[in-house]
């Protein structure tokens, strides 16, 4: 590194403030972030990993501008006194925003000091055969197959699938040969009570006319392990033009004359390049300085952005429905089965089982229809220094179908929007063996387990953060499925991801954090109450007083903490 | 005119209603001189039948109807943006209903309308039309300075027909120059104190445009009373809701505005503002919009834009914030005025009061606000909600000015929600009565005319209904803490949102929303239950420091 930092006299620009405010202060690089302290002694810390794109300026008065995008939405404008120092700056950020290998990650480096049975338990916490069990799997008609337990067959899925129990090893085999990446039909999730199943796998070597007998009996025997139907679903998730166009490679869609009894359906979610592109069209405009409303509304809608999130979650209602209504079963795919499958099974799931609306079966489910399956966290993220064709949106897209769900069911779910942004952001952060790699073959290769911290038992630790304090279970249960309304008024744009860093664009009270702060402070009371109850009448009014009188203060830290509130100090002292 | 010359039929058996989201009722309709009533049938076993619908008839926007063989179905749709239809059987009952209907709907006749008949028991008449007297308001300022004074030259309406008979003013300005200066301003509204902002003593004051006219005009005595505002080396800043160049157009039309060389101390902002038709066309469109629940998201989103509604939203904001920046971060007085100083005018001046002022954030203070501003100020009320956004009637002079300052607030509530001690529900309440009510406090265009038609005598305050203790704690804000900082909202249109409670209210579906909302009260009025020392000032962190766009140097336009 050719960098002598820090930097000093280095200016922290507002991107949409018009008075060209500016905070001055030192900019630091260590191994693993970027630091900048202003003069209040005011922290911004970036992770090199959260860098997706850094630019320098042309040179100005003041000195040299940079400007560094996140992958989290963060953009920061820095303006360097010297340009020789912002070239250094640069350059650095370019080098280490893009690691060549897997070693290179911060997250195995990185040491929160607990001890290693800890961590090891903290790979323990999610574990797939027990929520198989959950489901209720295996039973009389799915088993556990044992055809891809040491990857022979299909690489990008996980040792452990199951299959119905007609389904012979030489269907497994021969169907996996007919379907792309061998990513034959397999089963992502089992409706209890409907004895209906969501099946996923990829798109069939059919050519414009190639059939394959063991992939139609495979079909037809997960068709027949629902004991109460005669028909299932099979959802092509792309658009029918194409899933044509990919018949000339010799791929394509499932011909209903050859299988028995499917009813097919397209329905038509774009692909990964189509989502990277109308995300960046949508962060242009949301980036714009000055920004007219009209030019807002119109540069939304040329995105397409809102249109392709409404497209994945009317996939995942019909899908639901299907299993619901119809009690049918539903094998899903698109191309790979990767992507677009894994948007729709994962927000299918949790609109039919509400244990997914909790916080532990969200991470189950995250787990299961992403990280299991093959969804390539590591592509899609650009992780590495790779083929930028390849990165794209798609785990940010099924985040962000779930958080319109949450607004329009508001008690549904256990966790709030904090959660599902912090996802978002250890996607990117590289600090958890989690997301690191694309496939389960890959991860156990880097010997993650082994090397690196699991993010779930973090976040569990630090639950009460994401807890959403109008969440009620009995909701949940009385609604078992949800079926929200998907007319397009209700497809708005999620101020909170995109700006979640120009906090001058947030409300500057949030009902949430209060309601959060008293319900936890409900929660507390009633617990102190019963506590006390064995102490005499006067004692106890006495120490609720004073019980209360503390939580009442630590939660006047908590809220403007959370807000970024700056003149933290003068509350305290106000108290 | 006999309302009974209208009704032809004035009651239909076996009537189906039905409105979106609940299922369809089987009654008896009935028109009445104000109502449309359908009981439902009685049922078997001697139950009374009950009233399903209670439809004040200035509500309906439009009547359309539609007649097959002998079933006719009319839709109503109405002034609060909500659409019913009924079904009735037999042509001519059809027709005649709608007929009716329509006749009763467009009575244009003050004294003919309801709030001259209605006579709940409960409430006397004249209780709260004296709630919020100038008087009072005046007397708070008197109590910090004596640069001001109440005035009742306007007393016979004579010199203003829009102004209240009493006006506040400079105390150095007798009242012949204020007469003059009514000569020199549009319509006679002359510069008078809109808020006095107690902070730092700073005002800020409304009017119409001077009467420049081609000839550049000049008026000494109203030169003086805007100079009479400004102490020793002060500079003032003038808001003109208009363009530079329509302002400068409007000299052709015997209007204009204040040329630098003749108020060398005041300085020229101009921020135009829409309103009368291109206003009520975004109303119209957007709730079009609104209504297709058909669209694509491109569809809607192209839609939502084009209506351009959210566009006069920002709009509205980042001038009131112009204008409450001028007073509480430069330290100066502040004129406002467009044309004629009762629309745009209103909208900005209000709503600078709503964003500086705690006290116009109360229940009681909005209240006092609205008395101020747009009744008592003369905004016309009678013209401007004759007709929503249904009407097939060709438009006269309406346009949503109100509901456009209601949605601003809305705004406001929502990225300040303990700040506001109202809750939606009072602002949704107060858009339906603008357009259809059976209190008297919107009627007219003016003071002049509700003394001619004797309206504080005659009808019920909307003030005296809404304050009974169990109607004021309906329109409560459960999270609300008394918040002095000066409220600055966000004007990004990130930030700005479409108010679905109102513009979807009749066609989404809430109940989720609704049951997230009640448990929201219940969380709070639980935590209230805990001992005294709660007292919300958790809630209290407004961002005195917030940015939002303004220059006032760059934008300033020299006439």
């Amino acid at each position: 590194m050719h960098l002598s930092t820090p930097v000093e006299q280095v200016k922290l620009i507002d991107r949409f403030s018009t008075s060209n405010k500016s905070l001055t202060g030192t900019l630091y690089l260590t191994a693993t972030h970027l630091l900048f302290i202003d003069s209040s002694q005011k922290e911004t810390w970036i992770l090199h990993h959260h860098i997706a794109a850094v630019e320098k300026l042309a040179l100005t008065t003041s000195g040299c501008p940079l400007v560094i995008q996140c992958k989290n939405f963060r953009i920061v404008h820095f303006i360097v006194p010297r340009e020789r120092d912002c070239h250094d700056i640069y350059n650095s950020l370019l080098q280490l925003s893009k690691p060549a290998s897997y070693d290179e990650l911060y997250a195995f480096s990185y040491n929160p000091k607990q001890n290693e049975s800890k961590r090891l338990q903290g790979w323990q916490l999610i574990d797939l055969a027990e929520e198989y069990k959950r489901m209720g799997v295996p039973n009389s008609n799915w088993q556990l197959s044992d055809a891809n337990r040491d990857y022979e067959i299909c690489e990008s899925y996980p040792r452990e699938l199951y299959v119905p129990r007609t389904a012979s090893k030489p269907v497994i085999v021969g169907s996996s040969k007919f379907r792309s990446k061998g990513r034959f039909p397999v089963l992502s999730y089992y409706h209890r009570d409907k004895e209906a199943a969501i099946c996923r796998c990829s798109q069939p070597l059919s050519g414009f006319s190639a059939r394959c007998l063991e992939d139609e009996n495979m079909l037809h025997a997960i068709s027949i392990a629902n004991p109460a139907h005669h028909y299932m679903y099979v959802m092509d998730t792309r658009p029918k033009l194409n899933a044509m166009a990919n018949r000339a490679a010799g791929k394509g869609y499932e011909n209903e004359d050859n299988y028995a009894n499917i009813r097919f359906q397209f329905v038509g979610i774009e692909n990964i390049h189509v989502m990277r592109s109308s995300l960046q069209k949508l962060l242009e405009v949301s980036g714009t300085k000055a920004l007219s409303v009209n030019s807002f509304l119109s540069g939304l809608e040329n995105s397409g952005w809102l249109r392709h999130i409404k497209a994945v979650l009317d996939a995942a209602i019909f899908l639901a429905k299907a299993i619901a209504v119809e009690n049918a079963t539903v094998l899903v795919h698109c191309s790979d089965g990767w992507d677009r499958t894994s948007q729709v099974c994962s927000l299918g799931s949790l609109l039919l089982d509400s244990y997914y609306r909790t916080i532990k079966g969200f991470m189950v489910l995250i787990e299961k229809d992403w990280i299991s399956f093959g969804h390539k966290f590591s592509d899609r993220c650009g992780q590495l220094d790779g083929d930028s064709k390849e990165i794209s949106p798609v785990f940010t897209q099924f985040l962000e179908g779930v958080w319109h769900l949450t607004e329009q069911f508001p008690q549904a779910f256990e966790y709030n929007e904090a959660f599902l942004l912090q996802i978002h952001e250890h996607i990117h952060s590289c600090q958890f063996g989690n997301f690191l790699g694309n496939c389960q073959k890959e991860r156990e290769e880097l010997k993650l387990k082994e090397k690196t911290y699991s993010l779930w038992p973090f976040l569990l630790d630090e639950q009460k953060k994401y807890l959403n304090p109008l969440y009620n279970q009995d909701f949940s249960q009385k609604l078992v499925l949800l079926e929200p309304n998907t007319v397009s008024f209700n497809f708005k744009f999620w101020r909170n991801m995109y700006h979640q860093f120009d906090r001058t664009m947030h409300p500057r009270q949030s009902v949430f954090n209060l309601i959060m702060t008293m319900s936890e402070q409900n929660k507390q009371l009633e617990k102190d109450f019963k506590e006390l109850e064995a102490v005499s009448v006067q004692e106890k009014l006495h120490t609720r007083r004073a019980v209360y009188l503390i939580l009442v203060k630590f939660s006047l830290i908590g809220i403007f903490c959370m807000a970024n509130h700056p003149p933290l100090q003068l509350c305290i002292l106000s108290l | 005119m006999e309302f009974a010359e209208l009704i032809k039929t004035a009651k239909v058996e076996n009537v189906q209603l039905s409105c979106p989201g609940l299922p369809p009722i089987k009654g008896t309709l009935c028109i009445t001189s104000h109502h449309l009533l359908l009981s439902s049938q009685p049922g078997g076993n001697g139950e009374p039948g009950t009233v399903e619908l209670w439809l004040l008839i200035r509500n309906v926007d439009a009547v359309e109807k539609r007649v097959a063989s002998s079933l006719g179905t009319i839709t109503l749709k109405c002034k609060d943006l909500k659409v019913l239809q009924l079904e009735i059987p037999g042509m001519e009952e059809c027709l005649n209903i709608a007929s009716s209907t329509e006749a009763l709907s467009s009575v244009d006749s003050v004294m003919m309308m309801y709030p001259f008949f209605y006579r709940p028991q409960s409430m006397k008449l004249k209780d709260g039309w004296q709630l919020y007297p100038l008087q009072h308001y005046y007397q708070q300022i008197a109590s910090e300075t004596g640069a001001w004074r109440l005035s009742c030259v306007n007393g016979d309406f004579t010199i203003c027909s829009s102004y209240p008979p009493a006006v506040i003013v400079p105390a150095a300005v007798d009242d012949n120059v204020l007469k003059k200066a009514a000569r020199f301003r549009q319509g006679g509204r002359f510069p008078v104190l809109s808020y006095y902002h107690k902070k730092n003593g700073t005002v800020m004051l409304r009017s119409s445009q001077p009467l420049i006219g081609p000839n550049r005009k000049r008026c000494q005595e109203d030169e003086l009373l805007l100079s009479a505002v400004l102490d020793g080396g002060e500079r003032g800043f003038v808001i003109d809701t208009r363009s530079a160049q329509a302002a400068k157009q409007a000299r052709m039309m015997g209007g204009g505005t204040e040329p630098k060389s003749s108020y060398p101390r005041w300085k020229r902002l101009h921020r135009p503002l829409e309103r009368g038709r291109p206003l009520q066309e975004s109303f119209i469109k957007l709730v079009e919009a609104c209504n297709d629940t058909s669209l694509s998201v491109d569809r809607w989103l192209s839609k939502l834009e084009s209506s351009k509604w959210l566009a006069h939203v920002k709009g509205a904001l980042s001038t009131a914030c112009l204008a409450a920046q001028c007073m509480e971060r430069e330290e100066a007085c502040v004129l406002v005025h467009g044309a004629e100083g009762t629309d745009t005018t209103l909208l900005v001046t209000a709503l600078a009061q709503v964003i500086l002022d705690p006290d116009c954030r109360t229940l009681a203070g909005f209240q006092g606000l609205l008395e101020r501003e747009w009744i008592e100020a003369g905004h016309p009320f009678h013209f401007r909600y004759a007709h929503s956004a249904y009407s097939h009637a060709r438009l006269k002079q309406e346009a949503p000015i109100f509901l456009l300052f209601l949605d601003c607030v809305w705004q406001l509530g929502r990225q300040f929600p303990f700040s506001l001690q109202f809750s939606e529900r009072l602002l949704l309440m107060l858009f339906e009565h603008t357009y259809a009510s059976c209190y008297g406090t919107f009627l007219c265009n003016s003071e002049k005319e509700r003394c001619l038609c004797e309206v504080k005598e005659k009808t019920h305050s909307l003030w005296s209904w809404l304050n009974q203790p169990s109607e004021w704690k309906k329109h409560l804000n459960p999270l609300y803490t008394y918040n002095a900082l000066v409220i600055w909202p966000s004007v990004e249109p990130q930030s700005l949102q479409l108010w679905q409670g109102l513009f979807l209210r009749w066609i989404r579906s809430s109940q989720y929303l609704d049951e997230a909302w009640a448990e929201v009260q219940r969380l709070v009025t639980s935590h209230e239950d805990a001992p005294e020392e709660s007292a919300g000032h958790t809630r209290c962190h407004s961002q005195p420091d917030a940015a939002y766009p303004l220059t006032i140097t760059g934008t300033a336009n020299e006439g």
